[in-house]
């Protein structure tokens, strides 16, 4: 625990990573941030001088891809050094420390700290039968959570879980597994959705609270905007397809064979906001789309109780029938349509039977 | 073969500035029944191509490069958006300044007793149990009814769920998404206001069938002018 005035340069150089490669890390970073070519020596100049952010990591109810993604960063310098910068203060999955010193180590983080360190959240807490669903160190997880939420500078909630509950709040959530935001209300909290979110926005988002001391802005729903303010849809290179009207029909058709549109095959790109179009995964290599699978709307609210993930219309699970929106107004407008005809029906027989009348004057 | 009692009833007899005699009234003022048609032909096509926008087109053959076909239809669907939605806003600004008719879809007396009178014989009517219609200039209770729960408020719906979406393709910097933005702090997912926006398209077309049913029917029973909306001449031909 001496890293209270070490710069995060300070550490990578002790891990052997060379002057060059750093500045290559800080290059790339400035690139995928869309920040101007100034901006390379400047994040170069703060990791050198700024003593670094202490980021303290928890985990609740989650799978612990967040951190595998989180690991995976592309550039090799941003696994090691965000690696070894959060190994230095809490992250109970990767540290080296286990039991009673794991949590000394956490008190202890937590005092040196105190006001300055990012609580950064993996999993959510579940709150039913008083959070007993996810025990940490002997204790509910959402009281470890809310003692920790309080020293803090802000959070980051990792992950689709964190953000919007995910897998283990889907209906009828037995745990009571809640979003981050629905516990800690005081502290801003900084939502990174995705399941997992992609290394490069991680790493990235960490990167750019080091630099600047100061956290990123974030959109209406609290993502930072650098990385959520556009849809999967808006840069997707299928696009053109979209707009072509050449769509995807089955798995294994002509058009599926063409790389056209997934649209019709449920892809929810137009209703995602994330930056797998853009940033690609595992270095740039490839996204779901590129591969021939529709977006799943990992990022997004709600994205595990939507019914199919390859139905262009949602289902909805109304009075115990499943139908999409046209089945059910296809529907309406089939017994509304049938009404009308019978109302039609009974009126003109109404007016024949009734013929002879009208020629009286009435009353 | 006429009476005083057949006469339209004395509330909706208002002196409007066209009179056209004891066998009708002037009803719907010129920028009411221009808005009219307008409206009706902007549905027409955002039903159309909003219904293929939630199906997808069959794939068109050839490169990317030359077909554009969902992004007309695309186009289509936001023009007439737009058309839709100044005539809607025109259409408010001239129940403002427009004679007693004009207001009838917007405000609607809930509260009244009498309304609901009216209301429930016009019900008996519908079903046959009432020999006589009630006779009124304007719209009738039911229908005002009607068009205010199932026309006003779900146009109304649609355009606010309209722009917040296409406030997503145009950015958050945009005035669509800086207006109707909120949308989405109720629906944090915006495939449920695609949703919904899709249920909204049913019921404007349930509204439709029984909108244009009504209209033929009380054309023929009660020996009332369909035409009314073109010339916006209400006739009691009998």
């Amino acid at each position: 625990m001496s890293g209270a005035t070490e710069t995060l340069y300070n550490v990578i150089r002790r891990q052997g990573i060379t002057r060059r490669s750093f500045h290559k890390f800080c290059s790339l970073t400035a690139a995928s941030l869309g920040l101007g070519p100034l901006a390379a020596s400047t994040i170069a100049d703060a990791l050198e001088t700024k003593p670094r952010v202490p980021v303290i990591w928890l985990h609740g109810l989650e799978c612990t891809c967040c951190s595998e993604s989180f690991i995976r960063s592309a550039h090799p310098l941003i696994k090691d050094t965000l690696l070894s910068m959060i190994s230095l203060d809490y992250d109970d999955t990767i540290m080296a420390a286990a039991g009673e010193q794991a949590e000394a180590i956490l008190e202890e983080a937590r005092a040196e700290y105190k006001g300055r360190y990012v609580l950064a959240v993996e999993g959510n807490p579940p709150l039913k039968q008083a959070g007993m669903f996810c025990i940490d160190g002997g204790k509910p997880f959402v009281e470890k959570l809310r003692s920790m939420a309080e020293d803090s500078m802000a959070i980051i909630a990792w992950g689709t879980c964190a953000s919007w509950g995910c897998v283990q709040a889907a209906q009828p959530n037995p745990t009571g597994a809640a979003p981050i935001d629905q516990v800690i209300k005081n502290k801003p909290v900084i939502k990174v959705p995705g399941c997992p979110p992609i290394a490069e926005v991680m790493s990235g988002l960490v990167t750019f609270i080091t630099t600047f001391g100061k956290l990123p802005e974030l959109d209406r729903q609290g993502r930072p905007k650098m990385f959520y303010s556009e849809r999967i849809h808006d840069k997707c290179y299928r696009r053109s397809h979209f707009d072509a009207g050449q769509f995807v029909e089955e798995w294994d058709d002509e058009c599926a064979r063409k790389g056209y549109c997934l649209y019709k095959m449920g892809c929810k790109g137009p209703t995602t906001y994330n930056a797998c179009s853009a940033l690609r995964w595992n270095g740039g290599v490839s996204f779901p789309i590129q591969s021939g699978h529709g977006c799943l709307s990992c990022s997004e609210d709600g994205f595990w109780d939507k019914g199919s993930f390859y139905d262009r219309l949602t289902t909805i699970q109304q009075f115990g029938i499943e139908k999409n929106a046209d089945q059910i107004g296809m529907a309406a407008a089939g017994v509304v349509g049938l009404s009308v005809a019978a109302h039609a029906a009974v009126t003109a027989v109404k007016r024949l039977t009734k013929k002879p009348d009208r020629s009286a004057p009435p009353k | 073969m006429r009476n005083e009692a057949r006469q339209p009833p004395a509330v909706d007899a208002v002196p409007t500035e066209r009179g056209i005699g004891d066998r009708g009234a002037y009803v719907y003022d010129a920028p009411v029944r221009l808005w009219h048609w307008v409206n009706a032909a902007a549905i027409l096509m955002l039903a159309s191509t909003g219904y293929l926008i939630g199906t997808g087109t069959p794939a068109m053959s050839g490169e990317a490069s030359g077909n554009f076909l969902f992004g007309y239809i695309r186009f289509a669907h936001f023009s007439a958006g737009y058309v839709l939605s100044v005539g809607f806003v025109l259409r408010i600004y001239s129940a403002l300044i427009g004679n007693r008719h004009a207001m009838q879809i917007f405000c609607v007396p809930l509260w009244r007793g009498c309304f609901w009178r009216e209301v429930h014989h016009e019900i008996r009517w519908y079903a046959f149990l009432a020999v006589e219609a009630d006779r009124h200039v304007g719209h009738n209770p039911l229908a005002r009814l009607a068009m205010f729960v199932m026309f006003t408020q779900t146009i109304t719906f649609m355009i606010v769920t309209g722009f917040a979406l296409y406030g997503q393709g145009a950015g958050s910097d945009s005035w669509q998404d800086r207006l109707f933005g909120w949308v989405f702090s109720i629906w944090p997912n915006s495939q449920d206001v695609h949703t919904w926006h899709h249920l909204g398209l049913w019921v404007i077309v349930v509204f439709m069938l029984v909108h244009i049913y009504a209209v033929i029917r009380e054309d023929i029973m009660s020996r009332r002018s369909i035409s009314s909306m073109i010339s916006g001449e209400r006739e009691f031909r009998d």
